[in-house]
């Protein structure tokens, strides 16, 4: 199973300004499965995903990657006024592709409509849906998506979050998905991942629900796409920082 | 026919006007006015340097420039300054070294406004070569590293993430903005250049949507600069670089008429 791997972190962590982001996170992500990261704000998600990207210089542990075809979906991007830009010609922003898969693309999110609109005008939602249809546009092998529905609407968020599913399905490539929210993870995940400054714990949703007290409440929610991953730690979270055992 | 100072200057002048578009666009979207102004400072080092070793003065102005940025990189590096007093400090600093070793070289005789504001009678047929084979050249490796450079002035860790290489571009970006004022500072001159730069550019913005239309406005709001500039120069005996700097304000001035409908139609 070792060339299904597309990115694998050994005990990685990061420090910045003295202060560590993140530390000893280990994962990997495999094609054609979703690693789900999820965490409370400030939980180095966002910082686990870079340094999965290789954005970091200075990390500790080993990070080994079997692809470039990445497609990235950032967590926040400014695009500037000065520049004009309309979303065809963001969507061509690192790859060279055809109209017709820029055109399959915007329409996959459904945001065909737009492809002539000035970036700068969109609503927040509208761009979310830009930024997924431009890292999917390039068939990547490795998809990394940090919080790809927000400010989307409800009803477009389920219809993203299947969407997301269904590419990872088709085009048989690894995703690592970000959610800060702690409840609503989706039931196509394969492995979740929850993060504190570290990694407190980790597992299949369904190996859990089978295995906790917790498993009703996922075989109601299984027929679902959205579904309660529950959590079981082994400790607490004070409120300056430190980690207490139970 | 170049045996003409004019059609000199005018040929000249096409020849920057094609490649300070679209190094201006990036100019203006990476918001490097301010470097830019440093490098063109420094430039002034570099013609006197060449005075004094009689060396080639394009390449002596491309060397000192290049050696300021890379000066500037360590000690963006090295102290806690911020950026924009480093480049206070470098174009300020140069320009006065360069002021002061004028001084001294008594044995010549400097033009110090030609070098400051440019000059069209300077212009030489060895410079039209400069120009033209430079400016192919600058082009040429911004055609290279377009796409790396562009994708990283969106967003920096997208372009990265996606397996670009934006330091290397941006490096490489750095040393084509030291080739442009190198080529350039004859008809323009030291303090200008980057007028000659940004000017067309922010014209161009107010007139496109998208950035290929940006940098094609940019290189026709630039020729038009040039070749308004450089008649008004030959007609009313102004120095060719402020001329043709005035000729820019006035299309940009022009532009913001455009902008103004774009937000009435808005409303």
């Amino acid at each position: 199973m070792e060339n299904n791997i597309l990115v694998k972190l050994n005990n990685v962590g990061f420090q910045q300004n003295q202060k560590w982001l993140v530390q000893g996170v280990s994962l990997q992500v495999e094609k054609g499965k979703i690693v789900t990261l999820i965490g409370p704000n400030g939980s180095g998600k966002s910082t686990t995903a870079k340094i999965a990207l290789g954005l970091f210089k200075n990390i500790e542990g080993q990070v080994e990657k079997f692809t470039n075809n990445i497609g990235y979906v950032p967590q926040k991007i400014s695009i500037d006024w000065t520049l004009p830009l309309r979303v065809r010609d963001f969507m061509l922003l690192t790859d060279n592709l055809t109209e017709d898969v820029i055109d399959e693309a915007l329409s996959l999110t459904g945001v065909i409509n737009l492809k002539d609109k000035s970036l700068g005008n969109l609503s927040g939602g509208e761009f979310q849906r830009v930024l997924l249809a431009r890292a999917i546009s390039k068939k990547p092998e490795l998809l990394v998506l940090d919080e790809p529905v927000q400010g989307v609407d409800f009803t477009g968020e389920i219809a993203l979050y299947e969407l997301i599913k269904e590419i990872s399905e088709k085009l048989n490539c690894g995703i690592l998905l970000i959610s800060h929210d702690l409840h609503t993870v989706m039931s196509a995940t394969d492995h979740v991942v929850c993060l504190n400054g570290h990694v407190c714990c980790s597992g299949s949703p369904k190996e859990v629900a089978k295995n906790s007290e917790y498993k009703a409440l996922f075989g109601e929610q299984a027929a679902q796409t959205l579904s309660i991953y529950e959590h079981n730690h082994d400790h607490v979270h004070t409120n300056d920082g430190d980690i207490k055992k139970n | 026919m170049f045996d003409d100072f004019f059609i000199r200057a005018l040929v000249a002048g096409i020849g920057i006007a094609f490649v300070a578009g679209p190094l201006g666009c990036f100019v203006v979207w990476r918001r490097l006015s301010y470097f830019g102004d440093t490098l063109a400072h420094s430039a002034l080092l570099g013609v006197t340097i060449a005075y004094s070793l009689e060396f080639n003065i394009a390449v002596s102005i491309f060397l000192i420039s290049s050696a300021i940025a890379l000066i500037l990189i360590q000690l963006q590096k090295k102290t806690n300054l911020p950026s924009d007093a480093l480049l206070g400090l470098l174009a300020h600093s140069s320009l006065a070294v360069g002021l002061v070793v004028i001084g001294f070289l008594t044995f010549i005789r400097f033009d110090i406004m030609g070098l400051l504001f440019g000059d069209i009678l300077a212009v030489n047929k060895k410079d039209l070569v400069t120009i033209w084979v430079g400016g192919a050249l600058i082009l040429l490796v911004l055609r290279l590293i377009w796409k790396p450079l562009f994708a990283s002035t969106v967003n920096y860790e997208l372009a990265q993430a996606e397996g670009l290489n934006p330091d290397r571009a941006k490096a490489v970006f750095t040393v084509l903005l030291a080739a442009i004022i190198a080529i350039s500072i004859k008809l323009v001159g030291v303090l200008l250049i980057t007028g000659m730069l940004i000017i067309p550019t922010a014209m161009a913005r107010n007139l496109s949507d998208n950035p290929k239309k940006m940098v094609i406005f940019a290189i026709i709001g630039g020729l038009l600069s040039v070749f308004i500039g450089l008649f008004s120069s030959l007609e009313f005996n102004t120095p060719s670089g402020p001329s043709i700097i005035a000729a820019a304000l006035v299309l940009f001035i022009f532009s913001l008429l455009k902008v103004k409908q774009t937000i009435q139609l808005k409303n």
